[in-house]
């Protein structure tokens, strides 16, 4: 029995190769760079005509607010999209995957896609990397069975919902929708839900803030409300700008 | 010499309540109340807390009452170890005694109390021996309203809406959202019935038994127990794989 001449490596999932290295690292004092996390609010509903996902706008690295406008809600097909919290980096590239996947799947099939074929994908993805790739995803869309809205968590665990939140401000919202939400909302009722949870994430989450994005899913139409609200504007301008008019200095 | 478990040398705050646990041997929770919520209203303070008393993850017990009236102007809820509060309660009911006993006519207003307790927790805490609870002190004296919470460390400040663990979380957004000035009485309980009930959907410890208590000039009611009305009759629930007949 020869021996083969070279290692093949595993196919799939982590190799955990280098964490002693890490731990011996650390020991020294040697601390591994911070993620840029999206401590966040994200929400999603099913009101009488589909689907509305809301996501507020800051992304994190640690106590930093690294970008305060950035998107949050992901495209996955035309007729499906997903919000994304977690580690920025891991949402979106398991989006980014999922969506050229159920790209290829259309051309193949030559039908729309599903909201369950998005939600199979990632969750078999997340599950084989055992909650290393730290993505929680609100996803929604509309598709030939009628409106969907799943949670899908890091482990690869989901469930099916009328009304979802995720992130670190879920909870406030959470307490918005449990009060509020009902069935039959319209559109604008089901908007308005949204953003109020969205603003009651911002306002009282500290790994939330800006901006609240929308978007609207029914069947047949999509709307992406980029910036739909702006609840915190910059207030103190100076008219005069920062010229000094006087002469300051000798 | 050896390993002493009733002092710290050591004590970090990193990590969270299990380090301070694991420093003595009282320092940990055994029966725990969960939420608490206060507001002030028109003519004086609600208050409102379950009847639940959990032994870990147990419903041990479901008729503890955790707000009790303190003198005569005030009232004291609390969340966390049930017998750190009945402590605190005898503690108070010394104070009281002793504040009686000076016959002058003054009596001690839930300001002074709420002060009493701020150093009682925050001295215990600096022996590394706290009183495991989250308190909520309100009460009315010549026409004040005063509602003021304090913690296991010693954190304490007054608001018109506080509220402890859970609460903090879930029902200080409502509260800061649909709070206002002069509540009236019903309003001041619809409210809090809101929180309650979303505490009761999201919060695990929480129990449908609930009393509300009120106090006024006229001195503190507790009401009698009673359970909120909750829906669960959302289509999506009854039907949650329609469409993918195998899923989950």
């Amino acid at each position: 029995m020869s021996k083969a001449a070279v290692d093949v490596p595993m196919k799939g999932g982590f190799s955990f190769d280098l964490c002693r290295r890490n731990e011996m690292l650390s020991k020294k004092g040697v601390q591994p760079p911070s993620f840029l996390k999206t401590g966040t609010t994200i929400v999603g509903l099913i009101f009488q005509d589909g689907v509305i996902l809301g996501a507020d706008t800051r992304a994190t690295e640690g106590p930093i607010v690294a970008d305060k406008n950035c998107e949050k809600i992901h495209y996955m097909a035309p007729n499906i999209y997903c919000c994304g919290a977690g580690t920025a980096a891991d949402t979106e590239a398991v989006t980014d995957m999922v969506s050229s996947q159920l790209q290829l799947h259309r051309y193949h099939t030559g039908r729309e896609s599903r909201v369950v074929t998005a939600l199979t994908l990632l969750k078999s993805h997340l599950f084989s990397y055992q909650g290393y790739v730290q993505a929680a995803l609100v996803l929604g869309g509309v598709d030939v069975t009628g409106p969907h809205l799943h949670t899908i968590y890091p482990h690869g665990s989901t469930d099916t919902l009328p009304f979802a939140t995720m992130g670190s401000g879920s909870l406030a919202a959470m307490a918005v929708f449990e009060s509020k939400y009902h069935e039959g909302l319209t559109r604008d009722g089901g908007v308005r839900l949204v953003t109020e949870a969205i603003c009651s994430g911002i306002f009282n989450d500290l790994g939330s803030g800006s901006n609240v994005d929308v978007c609207v899913i029914t069947k047949g139409q999509t709307e992406y409300l980029r910036n739909h609200q702006l609840p915190n504007p910059r207030t103190y301008i100076n008219e005069k700008g920062y010229a000094f008019s006087k002469k300051t200095g000798l | 010499m050896g390993t002493s478990k009733n002092s710290a040398y050591a004590y970090q705050i990193v990590g969270g309540w299990d380090r301070l646990a694991s420093l003595n041997t009282w320092g940990y929770p055994y029966v725990t109340g969960t939420s608490v919520i206060g507001i002030k209203y028109k003519d004086g303070i609600l208050m409102t807390a379950d009847m639940g008393g959990s032994y870990g993850s147990t419903l041990r017990y479901k008729s503890v009452e955790r707000m009790k009236p303190v003198g005569k102007h005030s009232l004291l809820g609390a969340s966390g170890e049930i017998s750190d509060f009945q402590e605190i309660l005898s503690y108070l009911d010394e104070l009281i005694l002793y504040d009686n006993m000076w016959d002058d006519g003054n009596s001690l207003g839930p300001k002074e109390v709420h002060n009493y307790l701020t150093r009682v927790m925050y001295n215990r805490r600096n022996k590394f021996n706290p009183l495991w609870n989250s308190l909520v002190l309100g009460g009315i004296k010549n026409g004040q309203k005063y509602l003021g919470t304090v913690n296991m460390i010693g954190v304490h400040f007054e608001d018109n809406h506080v509220a402890t663990g859970f609460g903090n979380h879930l029902a200080r957004p409502i509260l800061r959202d649909e709070w206002h000035e002069n509540l009236s009485f019903e309003e001041g309980v619809k409210l809090l019935e809101k929180c309650m009930r979303v505490l009761l959907y999201r919060d695990r410890s929480a129990v449908n038994k609930l009393q509300i208590a009120k106090i006024t000039e006229e001195g503190v009611t507790l009401s009698k127990p009673y359970a909120l009305k909750t829906f669960w009759q959302f289509s999506a629930f009854q039907n949650p794989t329609v469409g993918a007949e195998g899923s989950w």
